[in-house]
């Protein structure tokens, strides 16, 4: 392999191992003040176990977060030098101020959330509390509007082949911006969502101390199923936006060969980029073009009309667009269905026909549904940034420039020999990280949470640092 | 913008400054926090507890320095960002995947169960290791040129080892100011052996540095500027003669003043990257690549500037407000 593909392939460890942390913590942080206020408001101490137990899950993530973005940053320089020597102009100032309003505020605010709930007063946790929500959110929506700008670039000039700003407006608020940031945060809220009701599923299965569980369970499905279907169309509408911007993206997407009216709805197919054909095609006729264009015979552009003249291929790899963008809906799809019918189970009367079954109504085999289900949310996340970022190839600044134009001039066995490092060190600290939350989970159902460490060892200090 | 001349001259000096802040603040927080991670060692089970205690609201707020520092490389002279980090790659990933390794174990040796927690505390040392070693190793290859030969790595070895000391030496003053009791005695001891770490690599660069180019050796050994700059030298000599006579007599009654050493320390290393800074302006990447060669176009720099004016008194001020709150000697860290 070459130090390019080897490159990207280090670039796409390192960004989807990041990915997953921010997921978590953009929308737990929302989810944590949101206990924290209904036991401002209640005082009922239900809420503020539920607190206890998730803000140690949002700790450990943001901390994955952090140092997996500090490798992000580096690796702008050591692997893709081109890219901010082209478009650093307009990179560069979003990128600062990113780390300006957003890392700052949450990485200074998250030590007096942490550890700081008897050191202050009770509205000062709370507003660190809120502030933390907002710096990770502030954050999401810087990184985000870089990233549309990259796939729908506009309000700047090139001089001598680097990009200037002519208009800031213009790049903040692209034409992707608003529906990526909206698709994210939902996807972020739903992943949060799920890994609340995998873990308290998990609690209630385990049994033991439930304190807050039912609470937390309670909240993750509603949210869940309120938010799925909004969810599916603002992935809709973003996908509407791709096609008017990006149709190469949408027809790897929908594996679409030829430009065609009435194109039919691929369920399956084995896309061949040798060939420029699908094998095995399953379709339903028609509803490509009716979800795409909201018309049964509505014209559907084909990847044959991005390969120039004289034959240089303008379009990403087909399949693995095509199958990570059937994942995403898939998975998307599973967690509908799994939401709701939880809400339907709790929504049932009970025996006497005066309340609500609420939790109690969720059958044992609901519960391990969403246990098998905690990281949902990852999966379909995942799924979909591979779709929009493989399907930008081969740009990397969509109509600007190219992937390869970025790449730095490093020795392929070099960036092999980092990326083998990186995919060690990744795959022991995610299995390190799944097996803490659930180990976390049996420690609060035993209810030592709040308990010093081992009786008799601690003598000198009792100290329990960040527990 | 033209009240004050030339922007294209201006901003990237004003950037060159605020970088440069911004890398001291680092190596002065992160360096005291790393410190700790490479003491570990040496110290108990409970020990660990407490020191971790003394850096553990921190922590996370004093490596965003780093990102700001390597930002503002990456925005403001982009062109310089990619040949120092492409020269620096292997460093690079190993100062990463330094840094990865110890801000998890932060939280893993907590939240894993009790038999894995002195795994997390090893790794929490190797990652604080290879993060000062690396660095180190940067600083060296950065003062000789980024280009990779022998003497020039041997060189760059040898600051590896002298920049990992001086970090201990940071750290344990930090120890000092938050522990008390035996701890604060076996910090005062730590600072003792690592002292001579700090006084070796300040003298290794600042004798190697003008060696290496003549542009510099001019700079310092010429006259006036020879007069004018040499307090810088006199001043990290008292420095260091006061730091060591404060270590000999400590703890002081009362435990009053037990925050000296901390900050007698970062005077320390703000005069050594002082000189470090004078001996290299105006070049970002050595004798190659200026400041003004490497800057983004104006009009962004501008940009950036407007927020920076806004923010970074901000950042300073909530930084102070998380230190105040955490100030004192550092106690159990809880949640609840």
């Amino acid at each position: 392999m070459d130090a390019f593909l080897l490159s990207r392939i280090q670039f796409a460890a390192n960004i989807s191992f990041h990915i997953l942390f921010p997921t978590i913590t953009i929308a737990l942080g929302w989810v944590l003040l949101y206990f924290r206020v209904r036991f401002n408001i209640s005082k009922d101490q239900r809420w503020m176990d539920a607190y206890m137990f998730w803000v140690k899950v949002f700790a450990l993530s943001f901390a994955m977060g952090v140092v997996s973005g500090i490798t992000m940053s580096f690796q702008f320089g050591t692997n893709w030098p081109g890219f901010m020597e082209t478009v650093g102009n307009i990179a560069g100032p979003l990128l600062a101020y990113e780390v300006m309003t957003a890392f700052f505020l949450e990485a200074v605010f998250l030590g007096i959330m942490l550890f700081g709930a008897s050191r202050v007063k009770p509205w000062v946790h709370t507003t660190a509390t809120f502030l933390v929500a907002f710096g990770t959110t502030m954050s999401a929506f810087w990184i985000i509007v870089l990233n549309s700008w990259m796939h729908t670039p506009q309000g700047y000039e090139m001089i001598d082949g680097v990009a200037h700003a002519t208009d800031w407006w213009a790049i903040v608020f692209n034409p992707s911006m608003p529906y990526r940031f909206t698709h994210m945060m939902l996807a972020s809220f739903l992943t949060v969502s799920f890994l609340i009701a995998g873990i308290s599923a998990f609690r209630i299965l385990i049994g033991g101390n439930t304190a807050g569980v039912k609470s937390a369970l309670r909240t993750a499905i509603v949210a869940a199923a309120l938010l799925m279907p909004v969810q599916i169309l603002v992935g809709d509408m973003h996908g509407l936006n791709t096609k008017e911007y990006q149709p190469a993206k949408v027809a790897a997407m929908e594996g679409i060969w030829e430009t065609q009216n009435g194109a039919d709805l691929l369920l399956f197919a084995l896309p061949d980029d040798d060939a420029r054909e699908n094998r095995f095609e399953i379709g339903i006729p028609n509803l490509a073009s009716f979800i795409l264009t909201h018309d049964w015979n509505g014209e559907v552009k084909g990847l044959n009309e991005f390969v120039t003249e004289d034959g240089e291929v303008m379009h990403p790899r087909v399949a693995p667009v095509f199958w990570s963008f059937r994942v995403m809906v898939g998975t998307g799809v599973l967690m509908l269905l799994t939401s709701w019918a939880a809400v339907a189970m709790m929504a049932r009367k009970t025996a006497n026909g005066n309340a609500r079954r609420g939790v109690e109504g969720l059958p044992r085999l609901m519960l391990f549904g969403f246990v098998a289900m905690s990281f949902s949310g990852w999966l379909a996340t995942l799924a979909g940034w591979y779709t929009t970022e493989i399907g930008r190839q081969p740009w990397l600044v969509q109509g600007v420039m190219t992937t390869e134009m970025a790449v730095a001039d490093v020795p392929a066995p070099l960036v092999l020999s980092t990326l083998l490092a990186y995919l060690a060190v990744y795959a022991i600290l995610l299995a390190a990280y799944i097996a803490v939350i659930f180990h976390l989970a049996r420690k609060a159902s035993r209810g030592e949470t709040l308990k010093p460490r081992v009786p008799g060892s601690g003598a000198a200090v009792a100290a329990v640092p960040a527990e | 913008m033209d009240y004050f001349g030339d922007p294209a001259q201006w901003l990237p000096f004003t950037f060159a400054m605020l970088m440069g802040v911004s890398i001291l603040i680092y190596v002065v927080l992160d360096g005291f926090d790393l410190g700790v991670g490479l003491l570990f060692p040496f110290a108990d089970e409970d020990e660990k507890d407490n020191m971790i205690a003394a850096i553990g609201p921190f922590w996370d707020a004093n490596e965003t320095w780093l990102v700001l520092a390597v930002g503002l490389l990456l925005v403001a002279f982009p062109a310089a960002h990619g040949t120092i980090l492409t020269a620096l790659y292997l460093p690079v990933a190993v100062m990463l995947i330094g840094l990865i390794l110890r801000g998890v174990a932060f939280e893993f040796r907590v939240k894993a169960p009790l038999s894995y927690k002195s795994r997390w505390n090893w790794a929490f040392f190797v990652g604080s290791l290879m993060t000062s070693l690396s660095q180190g190793f940067m600083l060296g290859m950065y003062v000789m040129g980024l280009t990779w030969t022998l003497p020039h790595v041997a060189f760059a070895l040898l600051t590896a080892v002298f920049l990992t000391i001086g970090y201990s030496f940071i750290g344990a003053t930090w120890v000092i100011h938050k522990a008390q009791g035996n701890l604060q005695l076996k910090a005062i001891d730590w600072a003792k052996g690592g002292i001579w770490g700090l006084v070796l690599g300040i003298s290794a660069i600042s004798i190697a540095t003008p060696f290496v180019s003549s542009r510099i050796f001019d700079k310092w050994f010429s006259f006036p500027e020879f007069l004018w700059l040499s307090p810088l030298p006199i001043l990290s000599a008292v420095l260091v003669a006061w730091l060591w006579q404060m270590l000999k007599t400590m703890p002081f009654s009362g435990d009053r003043f037990s925050w000296l050493p901390f900050g007698a320390a970062t005077a320390l290393w703000t005069t050594a990257f002082g000189g470090m800074a004078y001996s290299f302006y105006p070049y970002v990447v050595p004798e190659k690549l200026t400041i003004y060669e490497s800057a983004s176009a104006p009009e962004s720099l501008f940009i950036i500037l407007v927020g920076t004016i806004f923010v970074l008194p901000t950042i300073l001020a909530y930084t102070v407000l998380a230190y105040y709150v955490f100030r004192g000697k550092a106690t159990e860290l809880r949640y609840d």
